[in-house]
């Protein structure tokens, strides 16, 4: 008698059934998710094919779709994402810094810090557009609805990824660097912008890639600063009005007009375009430098 | 350099005070400088939190003192924006619910069937395609979302099979199948952490004693997993009640009290969405009841997330 017909025949086929029933709902829900994935590309693609053209970089939007395009947008969301990403990055990158660093994890401040950008990241993209209506657009500062207004706003939006990022990447040089070069006689700062901080940069990099996709795509805190106007330039100053590509895609999406619904598809063509080329430069950097420690 | 200061004069023998001289000086107060600064940085976070707090707080305390706190949350009409305006807010939020429940109805089983497969079933090959296409999923833009809810989930799937009523253009439930969609990478990525997690100790004591493989991922690895997962359920449960994109373009603005999810519903977030399309003079009715219903839903979300960092904290496995 072996071993193996006793253990094999131990399980009766009603276990047996339920094993690949639950299987078979497994496959399912990974088909769920990624057949869901494949039929919205493959159906954007196929609506905006017929409008993607060279002409979606040169013309502004107009009342008529065969005429409308998305020059505003996209130079409004160049210049909007990196006005972001130069206030965002040094802002991020410094506060994550002090947090992994210099920060005594048992001081009731620390904590509450750390408790708090936990919060923030949880905050509805909605709520930082109210804000920055009240105090931004409005209000204390009273920059209106202009690019410095939507940097400062997607600035609050994307910082808590730069930090949790950031501070991952932080998290991951090994301690025996610093300990290395604290006991060469090197202070804090010393060890940190000259040992830690280059070997963090590729984590940095790839939070900071994945921070200005986030900022490119977000439009709900945008919708309340004045986004959405019916603009026909492209900005010449932080202080100029604006628009970005999600938010032309959406009014190109609400209009009832047909041939707008063709341009919105196209619009989203080139948004993810962008945001794969963002993605992939993330990726290819994240394994560049992984390969070379 | 002189590190240190030696003091012969005062006392007997050798003594040596530590304190910094010369360029040693200087650094220390490089090193000072540079915690304080970059200290101000992790404070300009709290700040934004009470900026939030506070410029929710004022102008709903205004819109309380219009409108009486019985009618905001008693009456059943929404129409804030409208001669003569009501502000019943229980339409917006009854949507705002039923969106929820039908995205999490699609994430929860989706997203957990799809951690327990990356973290019981899949072969390393398979790991490395399907975990980037999670995170493709979760890099597109809700606008993106909306137009394939508005202009192909509503009218392929929505108003081919629902079977209770006609469907117009807004749908709730295209709305709600998308945001679930939408929300799944949140609850896969998290509970697939929280699976792996489990030693593999554990796994192996059931395998020993005779497990199938769907017994060892229902009855040890889920259970022991579970205060991640509920954790990340309550998380997705969050982002899909602040959600405005996909509502704003499939569901349309138009406030119900309806139970029926073929029709077209507002929610609080793409109220705010819509009314801020709209430009809302400072000060106005309108403009406060931006207000109001954003301070309705911080408080919502961040009771959300208290819970979900609570349930983490209390109920995670101690392994060993």
């Amino acid at each position: 008698m072996s071993l193996d017909t006793t253990l094999t025949t131990s399980v009766s086929p009603r276990r047996k059934f339920s094993n690949i029933v639950f299987r078979v709902l497994l496959y399912a829900c990974l088909g769920i998710a990624l057949g869901t994935l494949a039929t919205l590309l493959v159906s954007v693609f196929s609506d905006g094919e017929s409008r993607l053209s060279w002409d979606l970089f040169t013309n502004f939007p107009s009342s008529r779709p065969e005429r409308a395009g998305f020059r505003s947008a996209i130079f409004g969301s160049l210049w909007v994402v990196g006005l972001t990403s130069l206030i965002s990055m040094p802002m991020g990158i410094a506060a994550a810094i002090y947090l992994e660093e210099f920060a005594r994890r048992d001081r009731w401040y620390n904590r509450l810090v750390e408790l708090n950008i936990q919060n923030l990241a949880a905050v509805p993209s909605v709520v930082y557009g109210i804000l920055g209506l009240a105090f931004i657009a409005r209000g204390p500062l009273s920059f209106g609805f202009t690019v410095m207004t939507a940097a400062l706003i997607l600035t609050l939006v994307v910082l808590p990824t730069v930090i949790i990022a950031t501070r991952e990447a932080l998290r991951a040089v090994p301690p025996s660097i610093r300990q290395g070069s604290l006991a060469l006689a090197a202070t804090r700062w010393q060890t940190i912008w000259r040992q830690v901080l280059p070997q963090a940069v590729p984590g940095i990099a790839t939070g900071s890639i994945l921070s200005v996709s986030r900022a490119l795509g977000e439009s709900a805190p945008l919708l309340l600063t004045g986004a959405l106007t019916f603009i026909t330039f492209t900005p010449t100053s932080t202080s100029s009005q604006y628009t970005v590509l999600p938010i032309t895609i959406f009014n190109y999406t609400s209009q009832a007009k047909s041939g707008f619904l063709e341009l919105a598809a196209a619009g989203i063509v080139v948004l993810l375009a962008i945001l794969l080329l963002l993605n992939s430069a993330a990726i290819f950097i994240r394994y560049r430098f992984e390969r070379n420690r | 350099m002189a590190m240190v200061a030696v003091d012969h004069a005062s006392a007997p023998g050798p003594v040596v005070s530590l304190r910094p001289t010369g360029s040693a000086r200087r650094r220390a107060i490089i090193e000072r400088g540079v915690k304080a600064v970059l200290g101000l940085a992790a404070i300009g976070t709290v700040v934004t939190t009470i900026a939030i707090i506070v410029s929710l707080l004022g102008p709903t305390i205004e819109f309380f003192g219009d409108v009486s706190l019985s009618e905001f949350f008693t009456s059943d009409v929404w129409a804030p924006l409208f001669q003569p305006p009501q502000f019943g807010v229980r339409p917006i939020v009854q949507g705002t619910l039923m969106v929820t429940a039908i995205a999490i109805l699609i994430a929860v089983p989706v997203g957990i069937g799809t951690a327990f497969y990356l973290s019981e079933y899949a072969r390393p090959r398979v790991r490395r395609i399907v975990k980037p296409t999670l995170e493709v999923l979760a890099g597109i833009p809700t606008v993106v979302f909306g137009f394939f809810a508005l202009n192909w989930v509503n009218p392929e799937l929505v108003q081919r099979f629902w079977p209770f009523g006609e469907v117009g253009t807004f749908s709730a439930l295209a709305a709600g199948l998308v945001m679930g969609i939408m929300i799944v990478p949140i609850v896969a990525s998290l509970s697939e952490d929280a699976m792996r997690a489990v030693p593999d100790s554990l796994r192996n004591g059931a395998w020993a004693l005779g497990s199938t493989k769907r017994e060892v991922c229902t009855r040890v690895v889920f259970p022991a997993a579970l205060s991640g997962i509920v954790a990340a359920i309550v998380l997705a449960v969050s982002r899909a009640i602040g959600e405005t994109m996909i509502v704003l373009i499939a569901s349309g603005s138009r406030p119900t009290t309806s139970l029926n999810p073929g029709e077209g519903m507002q929610t609080m977030a793409s109220f705010i969405g819509f009314a801020g399309l709209g430009d809302q003079p400072t000060n106005s009715t309108g403009y406060r009841t931006i207000f109001a219903v954003g301070t309705l839903l911080f408080v919502f979300t961040f009771v959300l997330n208290m819970v979900s960092i609570r349930i983490v904290r209390r109920y995670r496995e101690v392994y060993e």
